[in-house]
């Protein structure tokens, strides 16, 4: 497979073996490699393997959209100033026309209206913003789900969440820079998130904003944090993520012929390096199309930036509709000692909580494998079910992340649906706590349904949907074994290894050193794994089949294997020249 | 005339048919509805002075309105000391056009918030209704074409009013009813509606009047000229081509959201599924194939 034209002409000719001619492209690539020698450096890479699933490319989409980025955001650069200077709008937007407005935003107007092309090239780098934070929320679920963030992945999986969270920052201080309605409404959000640190935070907010928000400066910062110093981070570690992938190998999922060591898949050249290039002028097709076709961030009509007006919708871009649920939901708690306030009803949900979630979901990997202890490598994945409390865990957190999601749009709810918005509010302020739970319990039951589902299926067969009706008039449906590959695949899993915490104390009534901590390890470990419904065993698996067998035998007998009508198109049979008998 | 002969003699055939009578009976009916539709007086009839106008009001305010409003539109409170119906004098006939105008009264049944529905009452109905309550006592009355309408502005002049009235939407009116007058949400499951479909003249009355939990913007407050330029703004917006493309309901970053997850993400992962689904192409023999999972 992949094996190029051999270069030097058929060797088992009858004629004697002679170089083909070289064209003048490989001599400019022959040119090169002799002053760079790239051909020895590349060789290995370029037959890297990847495996073929689709899931394993939703973090391209979150690569290729950064590049739509880069590409879209050098164009803006050339136009966007960062200035807040006072200056009089005369572009071609009649209805802001002679209004007063900062450079930033006139030169935002400019570029929608009279930069040709800009208003598109605006329009694709703000979708495409949303979708590479998107992207790598759903890459972020993939790996979580499939137990890929295992040794040695854990560091990919920091730098992966750090990654969304400077996106994120990085999205919000683009969504700053028009210097329009929103924008600023959304500036003087960070700034109370800032002030309600307790003690320093005013002094951080004069600092940030050079003065009483707003001041004249935030927009050149935020402009320097945006186009360089996060983009330069983010840069950095996308690169360190991927020098991970390349040197911890692809994960794959389990089946016949793979394993932990290998790797199943395609080479990198030529037929990955087709279908990830592909893939780039996919995503850049959408976003250009999005770009092209849906308006996204109006800042005409949201006008100039004034800290005495407001809109209704006020709203974040989506990434950040969780930190707004979080606010919007928040009663209003403050305590006031020695005549300084502390606001908690800033605080907790605008710094406390978002580092809160964002740390549960980074540590996990190390939690499970301090709990497991295990120090093996793990290269193939896990379904998702196999891995009952953990699936629970992240699915009752993305049923919070649902939440707070509308309870960031708690106002449009409130009109799309008819509903009120106190009664959105007060409703979420408990189920952020009691649909967690709900959630967890469910999916956990499920996983271990589903569990116990893959049991029966390589103890008893798969359901043929054949019934068969026996001369006393009784109905049974045929089961039939399911393929090896098949039952290979549902097996190659590991059994769940579950501590015992029994004995906290040895014989002498003495505590083992650290039996504290093992305590907890072992409870977690009971609540981690004790559930889990393991494979069988090879024993039983071979008493499923000698059951299937004897059942099998006993149909003979009973004269019900008879070659029922129409039976024979089960999918199980060739049915060639095959035709219903009557 | 041999042709109508037989032509009506063919018809004629069918005169025991059952469905003839009702074939004439319905030719009957077009008939008299046609002549009368021809021949009746037209709507032209010029309505008639202010004092028939008043009595006319008060008698459709009999039937329609003070049950809540009560016989004299003093209003009517409940025993527990609510309102039915506030009291209407002193409230003006620009009031009465908005309510009645917009379908808003009268109301199906008491509610949190009176919402717009299909008019119950004509535009002469409407205005006796009108004179009626601007009888009872002085109030905003119904305001005159030349104050809300920009029919007869110069482009510049319509213009410079729009830029104007923008910057007075922005400060007074979009804290509700959002940056495009799409409307948003008030407390208690109460809205502001949404502006786009709302005629000038009952966007002027609004401001005047104040209906529901809506300010009064009374002509000390917003000059009526600067009210022209509101409606001058909401004009211009509404004529303006989408210059970005399709506006997702004018409502902000949250429908934008959804579009982000849904077109786009949906769309990219749609075509991941694709592109894994395919695997190469290749004219090599099956057997040949069997090498791939060696490797």
């Amino acid at each position: 497979m992949g094996v190029l034209p051999n270069p030097l002409g058929r060797s088992h000719g009858t004629k004697a073996a002679k170089a083909n001619k070289p064209n003048r492209g490989a001599a400019a690539a022959e040119w090169a490699d002799d002053r760079l020698g790239l051909a020895t450096a590349a060789k290995k890479q370029i037959r890297k393997v990847f495996p073929d699933h689709w899931s394993f490319m939703l973090g391209e989409i979150a690569l290729w959209s950064f590049v739509v980025l880069l590409l879209t955001g050098v164009f803006l650069t050339f136009w966007f100033q960062p200035s807040m200077a006072e200056v009089e709008y005369q572009g071609s937007y009649d209805e802001l026309r002679g209004v007063e407005m900062s450079q930033a935003y006139a030169s935002t107007l400019d570029i929608s209206f009279d930069v040709r092309g800009g208003l598109l090239l605006r329009q694709m780098h703000h979708w495409s913003a949303m979708l590479f934070i998107a992207a790598m929320l759903v890459h972020m679920m993939r790996v979580f789900l499939t137990g890929a963030f295992r040794k040695p992945r854990e560091l990919n999986w920091v730098i992966g969440g750090l990654l969304i969270l400077l996106g994120i920052v990085e999205g919000f201080a683009g969504y700053s820079l028009p210097d329009d309605l929103l924008s600023g409404t959304g500036l003087r959000i960070a700034d109370g998130l800032v002030k309600a640190t307790p003690v320093v935070g005013t002094y951080m907010s004069f600092y940030m904003f050079g003065g009483e928000f707003p001041g004249d400066e935030i927009i050149p910062r935020l402009y320097m944090v945006h186009i360089l110093l996060i983009p330069g981070l983010i840069l950095a570690l996308i690169a360190a993520h991927m020098l991970l992938l390349v040197y911890h190998k692809h994960t794959q999922w389990p089946g016949p012929g793979r394993t932990e060591e290998n790797v199943v898949g395609y080479p990198m050249m030529p037929v990955y390096a087709a279908k990830a290039g592909g893939f780039f002028f996919i995503v850049f097709g959408i976003t250009a199309l999005m770009g092209g076709l849906l308006s996204i961030n109006p800042v005409w009509k949201y006008g100039p930036y004034d800290p005495s007006k407001v809109t209704a919708g006020s709203q974040p871009d989506w990434y950040m509709g969780i930190a707004e649920g979080l606010l919007r939901i928040m009663p209003g708690w403050e305590t006031h000692i020695f005549g300084k306030t502390i606001s908690w009803n800033v605080m907790l949900p605008g710094q406390i909580a978002p580092m809160v979630l964002l740390t549960m979901v980074l540590a996990w990997p190390f939690l499970e494998a301090w709990v497991t202890g295990d120090k093996r490598e793990h290269h193939l994945l896990q379904r998702p079910r196999n891995a009952p409390t953990r699936t629970a865990f992240f699915v009752a957190m993305m049923s919070v992340y649902g939440l707070l999601w509308a309870a960031g749009g708690n106002d449009i709810l409130a009109v799309q649906l008819g509903l009120s918005m106190e009664g959105i509010t007060y409703f979420m302020r408990v189920a952020v706590f009691a649909v967690p739970v709900i959630v967890f319990i469910f999916v956990k039951r499920w996983c271990i349904s589903l569990q116990r589902h893959d049991n029966e299926t390589l103890l008893h067969g798969y359901e043929t949907g054949v019934i068969m009706r026996s001369p006393e008039g009784g109905y049974t449906e045929r089961h039939l074994p399911i393929s090896e590959s098949r039952a290979f695949t549902m097996t190659a899993r590991d059994r769940d290894v579950v501590l015992d915490g029994s004995e906290p104390v040895d014989a002498n009534g003495v505590e083992a050193p650290g039996s504290r901590l093992d305590g907890i390890r072992h409870r977690l470990s009971k609540a981690l794994f004790a559930d889990n419904v393991q494979k069988p065993t090879r024993e039983e698996l071979d008493e499923g089949h000698h059951h299937a067998e004897e059942e099998h035998a006993h149909e003979i007998e009973a004269g019900m294997d008879q070659p029922a009508d129409g039976h024979q198109f089960d999918g199980r049979h060739t049915v060639e020249e095959e035709s219903l008998r009557h | 005339m041999r042709l109508l002969n037989r032509s009506a003699g063919r018809l004629s055939r069918h005169r025991r048919g059952p469905l003839a009578g009702l074939v004439v009976l319905l030719f009957g009916l077009l008939l008299t509805g046609g002549l009368y539709a021809a021949f009746s007086p037209a709507s032209a009839e010029k309505t008639g002075t202010d004092a028939e106008q008043i009595a006319e009001g008060r008698k459709l305010f009999l039937t329609s309105c003070s049950f809540c409003h009560g016989q004299n539109g003093e209003g009517i409170t409940t025993r527990n000391g609510n309102q039915l119906g506030p009291s209407l004098i002193g409230v003006g006939g620009a009031a009465v056009d908005f309510q009645v105008g917009t379908g808003r009264m009268p109301l199906v049944q008491p509610g949190h918030q009176t919402t717009p529905k299909d008019v119950t009452f004509n535009d002469e109905e409407t205005a006796a209704l009108a004179a009626y309550v601007q009888s009872l006592g002085a109030g905003p009355d119904i305001p005159s074409e030349a104050l809300y309408s920009t029919e007869g502005l110069s482009e510049e002049e319509r213009e410079e009013l729009a830029v104007r009235g923008g910057q007075i939407f922005l400060t007074n009116c979009s804290a509700c009813h959002n940056f495009e007058g799409s409307g948003g949400a008030m407390p208690r499951g109460k809205v502001a509606p949404s502006l786009q479909k709302t005629s000038s003249k009952h966007i002027y009355e609004a401001m005047l009047t104040g209906p529901g939990e809506m300010d009064n913007f009374s002509n000390g407050n917003i000059a009526p000229e600067d009210k022209k330029a509101v409606i001058a703004y909401l004009e211009a917006i509404e004529e303006n081509p989408d210059y970005g493309g399709f506006g997702m309901g004018g409502i902000g970053p949250v429908s934008e959201g959804m579009y982000a997850w849904l077109v786009g993400i949906g769309g990219c992962v749609a075509f991941a599924f694709w592109i894994a689904s395919h695997t190469t192409r290749t004219d090599k023999k099956p057997q040949a194939a069997g090498g791939e999972a060696d490797q």
